[in-house]
């Protein structure tokens, strides 16, 4: 019914009814050509979204960025971003809110662009079904093949193939019945199962919101009839499962776990598990501002308290005592990386799912997928928008259920630890079962008392610098004056290890990242067996020596930044290098073809260009006694 | 059993507020007094029940608002129990930048801009809700929900971050700070059934009542006090008047009307045919206007 019609008293019965309607998030997808912006236009317009000033100000855009002549071009309503507007293209995400008198909608609008992939990627992510723009006159293209990809890999289901333009192809059935056919054959392959096939002009109107009287051939839902309808999947009847994201303690005598519910319901009394440590608990009650809940189900916000004591905390899932989901620290995953800088293997990246955050390392991929062939290529690593299939390993177990069962709790982030940037979207396809049977050896003696007969404090001293900085020279010295002074040591340098244990190693990002990886395993061992370790290693990169500091703990980490300038070390040249990487005959050396990220707060620098090697040692034995691991 | 659309924007809003208390260090709430930041509140207060708000309130107070806004500030902050901060531009005031001798966008900028980015950095602030929603304005459609602002507190509208799933990413260099959105999914009519349905207290002014106001280019402006100049010839004049948007008196304008009680506000709205921030005097100085005092650092 027309609101307008509707009294005041009426008005709140409509009102109380409004309130029950549900919301369907989808995504269109297609390039500016294929109309979709004109589509979008078409369903705001049609549910009278268009307020008259905004039509005022798209007039005046029209006219001055406008690309359909006299006419209205919907587009620019769409594309808010100045950069998109003098493009003419779409470059972020952009969310469009309508209803109907069934539903309410938000739709979000996708970039074509395939260097845009990440944005896509972004507004697909929370919708339920995806709108796949074709121009009839064209049929399916590259990019349609690419976008149902996305689709299918971000978990979507329900997809409407809306083959636009008809208008321009006289309403022609048989190029309707060719391209669905096409597109059925191909989608399927992705696993894509519920398809709906519709005809449509989004310019004139037909099949949007009526039957269209120029394709009387075409007998199901319009497109507006199609998405007031559809049954969206809920995972209300799934098993019950909720992350704790922040402990609610207001005083002693409450403590409250809040977090979103992921799949599932809940009520007071419920028998539940609290994983990764398996202890069981009972929901005692479901806290809430307008009085207690009898119960609550999956999108819900709550507060629960348990009937047991438990030490619960962030990163803790709650989840139904029958039937609970996997706990592990190895997976499969699917990556889509989503910045200009490559994907390192071996190096520590932030992983983040909804409220566990790990330390995780990835392994090279498996493969990379051209997206827009599907076929599985050689990868040795991943860069801006290419997706792979890779392992990850984290730094401790976590509660989690494949993408494929559940997006809350299969679906991550990367994040690097640097530049704190997203750099990747994952998905996990299943946990890995090699580490479930390694399990740790519980040790009798440890390094306190390993140390405590040596009568010394073990530490690392990590020296980092560029090649020929001196590096060497003074870990030897001051190694030969703590063993003068009767401390047990252990140098580790980094061309003997190379030698060694590292001969595999190359000297690419991640080849580095794995040789500085094993390196601080290494000096791990050598302090918890009571020793001085220094290691002597060029180490350019901070994300590893962040990732050294962590392994072997802030207290027992030194870092050691011996400095001189790229121009010093060049003229001093000891080992020849950096002619040989001059000459190109050395890629990837450090300060020529590849970068070195200086210490921001190293507990010593050391100037080598005006200090002697003598006195640097002495700088070194100097900061030990001052922190009173050497008299 | 399914949830109403009203009851998943609640628990997505819930969700957002909680993730910012347990992840980042010194967050505050930008608090406009408006409707949005009225409903802002109340999601807090229930995601956070039964402890107290994690973090104060901030209003940055130009002056130049309603009077009746101030007093509903204060009120609603004293009846519960909030930590409510209160800061305006001194340079700017000491200057007497007001919306009349310095134009609607200087004004802005002196006065909400820069007092902003000013409060923040007073306060050491690395995070600050606001009550913006998506469907506002062809800008806002595009940013994300936890937007990282840098050094200046500036939007990069062409390099966001990717935002999957609703998994947020809060971390940050040193100097970089979150402007985070609760309200993003929300829409003007969601916003008003929500104050209806949990009875949610709101500015007066929301309500049509008889006020005294001027027309100026075509906008009605109310006489909230005796600092508004008037024109030669312009004469005050007692209309039934409410306003669907509340921010500084001299540049917001009122729509007649009669709808004084929250059925007849809603019923009014879906017939209009203007959009909210028509009534909103900065949004119209030039097209991408919105974009640009982003960029610069506005909410």
């Amino acid at each position: 019914m027309q609101v307008s019609q509707l009294a005041i008293n009426d008005f709140t019965t409509y009102l109380n009814a409004h309130d029950k309607k549900d919301l369907l998030r989808f995504i269109t997808c297609g390039s500016v050509d294929d109309g979709k912006s004109t589509l979008i236009g078409r369903l705001l317009y049609e549910s009278q979204l268009i307020y008259d000033d905004q039509l005022t100000a798209l007039a005046k855009d029209s006219k001055k960025f406008g690309t359909t002549g006299e006419e209205l071009d919907f587009a620019l309503l769409v594309d808010g971003l100045a950069s998109e507007r003098e493009q003419g293209i779409t470059i972020d995400v952009a969310y469009r809110f309508f209803s109907t008198d069934k539903r309410k909608f938000i739709v979000a609008d996708t970039p074509g662009h395939e260097q845009y992939t990440r944005n896509m990627a972004t507004g697909a992510s929370t919708a339920s079904l995806a709108i796949v723009i074709i121009d009839a006159r064209k049929g399916i293209l590259t990019q349609t093949r690419r976008h149902s990809f996305i689709v299918a890999m971000l978990g979507i289901k329900n997809i409407v193939l809306a083959i636009n333009k008809m208008d321009l192809v006289d309403y022609n059935q048989i190029i309707y019945e060719q391209i669905k056919a096409d597109y059925i054959a191909f989608a399927s392959a992705l696993g894509l199962i519920s398809i709906q096939v519709i005809p449509i002009s989004a310019l004139k109107g037909d099949n949007i919101v009526t039957l269209s009287s120029n394709m009387t051939w075409y007998q199901n839902p319009t497109l507006i009839g199609y998405l007031e309808n559809i049954k969206i999947q809920s995972t209300s009847n799934a098993a019950f499962r909720m992350s704790v994201q922040w402990v609610n303690r207001p005083n002693l005598d409450f403590r409250g776990f809040t977090g979103r519910i992921c799949s599932g319901q809940v009520k007071p009394g419920d028998l539940i598990r609290v994983l990764p440590g398996n202890q069981k608990a009972t929901i005692s009650r479901l806290v809430a501002y307008e009085g207690d809940l009898n119960q609550a189900i999956v999108g819900q916000s709550i507060t629960c308290t348990l009937i047991e004591e438990l030490d619960v905390s962030r990163g803790s899932v709650f989840v139904s005592a029958n039937d609970p989901c996997e706990v592990a620290d190895q997976f499969e995953t699917r990556l889509l990386w989503m910045v200009e800088k490559p994907m390192v293997s071996g190096r520590q990246y932030l992983f983040k799912s909804n409220s566990v955050s790990a330390l995780c390392t990835l392994s090279k991929p498996k493969h990379r997928i051209n997206i827009n062939s599907m076929e599985k290529m050689a990868a040795k690593e991943l860069t801006l928008n290419e997706i792979g299939d890779c392992d990850v390993s984290l730094d401790r177990p976590i509660a989690f259920e494949t993408y494929e069962k559940n997006r809350e709790l299969g679906g991550f982030i990367l994040i690097d630890r640097v530049t704190h940037k997203t750099v990747a979207a994952g998905f996990i396809h299943f946990a890995l079962r090699r580490s479930s049977n390694v399990h740790k050896q519980a040790l009798l003696v440890h390094q306190e008392q390993r140390a405590l007969i040596k009568e010394q404090k073990p530490i690392v001293l990590w020296f980092t610098g560029l090649s020929g900085s001196g590096k060497s020279s003074i870990a030897n010295l001051v190694e030969l004056k703590l063993n003068r002074i009767g401390k047990h040591s252990m140098l580790l340098d980094g061309d003997n290890i190379r030698y060694g244990l590292n001969r595999d190693l190359d000297f690419t990002e991640s080849g580095r990242a794995e040789n500085i990886r094993r390196i601080a395993e290494v000096a791990k061992l050598m302090t918890d067996a009571g020793l001085i370790t220094l290691v002597s290693f060029i180490s350019p990169y901070k994300a590893e020596r962040e990732m050294a500091r962590q392994l072997i703990g802030d207290r027992q980490f030194l870092e050691i930044y011996v400095h001189t300038t790229l121009a010093a070390a060049e003229a001093r040249d000891v080992k020849g290098l950096y002619k040989k990487a001059r000459a190109g005959e050395i890629m990837n050396f450090t300060g020529i073809g590849s970068p070195y990220e200086a210490p921001e707060e190293p507990a010593l620098k050391i100037e080598t260009e005006n200090t002697t090697s003598e006195e640097a040692a002495d700088l070194v034995l100097g900061l030990l006694s001052k922190l009173g691991i050497i008299d | 059993m399914k949830l109403s659309h009203l009851e998943r924007l609640e628990g997505e809003s819930i969700h957002i507020m909680r993730e910012v208390v347990a992840e980042v260090d010194n967050p505050v709430m930008l608090y406009s007094i408006g409707k949005d930041s009225s409903v802002m509140l109340h999601l807090a207060i229930k995601a956070f029940y039964p402890a107290k708000l994690p973090f104060p309130l901030l209003h940055i107070d130009t002056t130049w608002k309603f009077s009746e806004m101030i007093q509903f500030r204060d009120q609603t902050a004293a009846k519960l129990g909030l930590k409510l901060l209160v800061y305006s531009n001194e340079e700017g005031l000491k200057e007497g930048i007001n919306p009349f001798d310095h134009g609607s966008s200087i004004y802005t900028d002196v006065m909400k801009t820069a007092a902003l980015k000013q409060a923040l950095e007073k306060y050491s602030f690395d995070a600050a809700f606001g009550g913006a929603r998506r469907d506002e304005e062809k800008s806002r459609a595009k940013e994300r929900i936890f937007s990282i602002r840098s050094k200046n507190h500036c939007w990069d509208p062409k390099n966001q971050r990717p935002e999957l799933w609703s998994i947020y990413n809060t971390h940050k260099q040193k100097d970089e700070s979150l402007r985070i959105f609760p309200l993003s999914n929300w829409t003007e009519l969601d916003i008003w059934q929500y104050i209806y349905k949990e009875n949610i207290n709101i500015v007066p002014l929301y309500y049509a009542a008889k006020r005294p106001t001027v027309k100026r280019n075509g906008t009605l402006i109310m006489l909230d006090d005796d600092r508004l100049p008037l024109e030669a010839g312009e004469k005050p004049l007692i209309r039934h008047v409410r306003f669907r948007t509340l921010g500084c008196y001299p540049l917001t304008g009122a729509i007649e009307s009669t709808a004084d009680t929250l059925p007849a506000i809603i019923h009014e709205m879906l017939l209009s045919t203007t959009s909210e921030r028509q009534g909103r005097i900065i949004d119209y100085d030039n097209n991408v206007s919105m974009e640009k005092k982003k960029q610069e650092g506005y909410f």
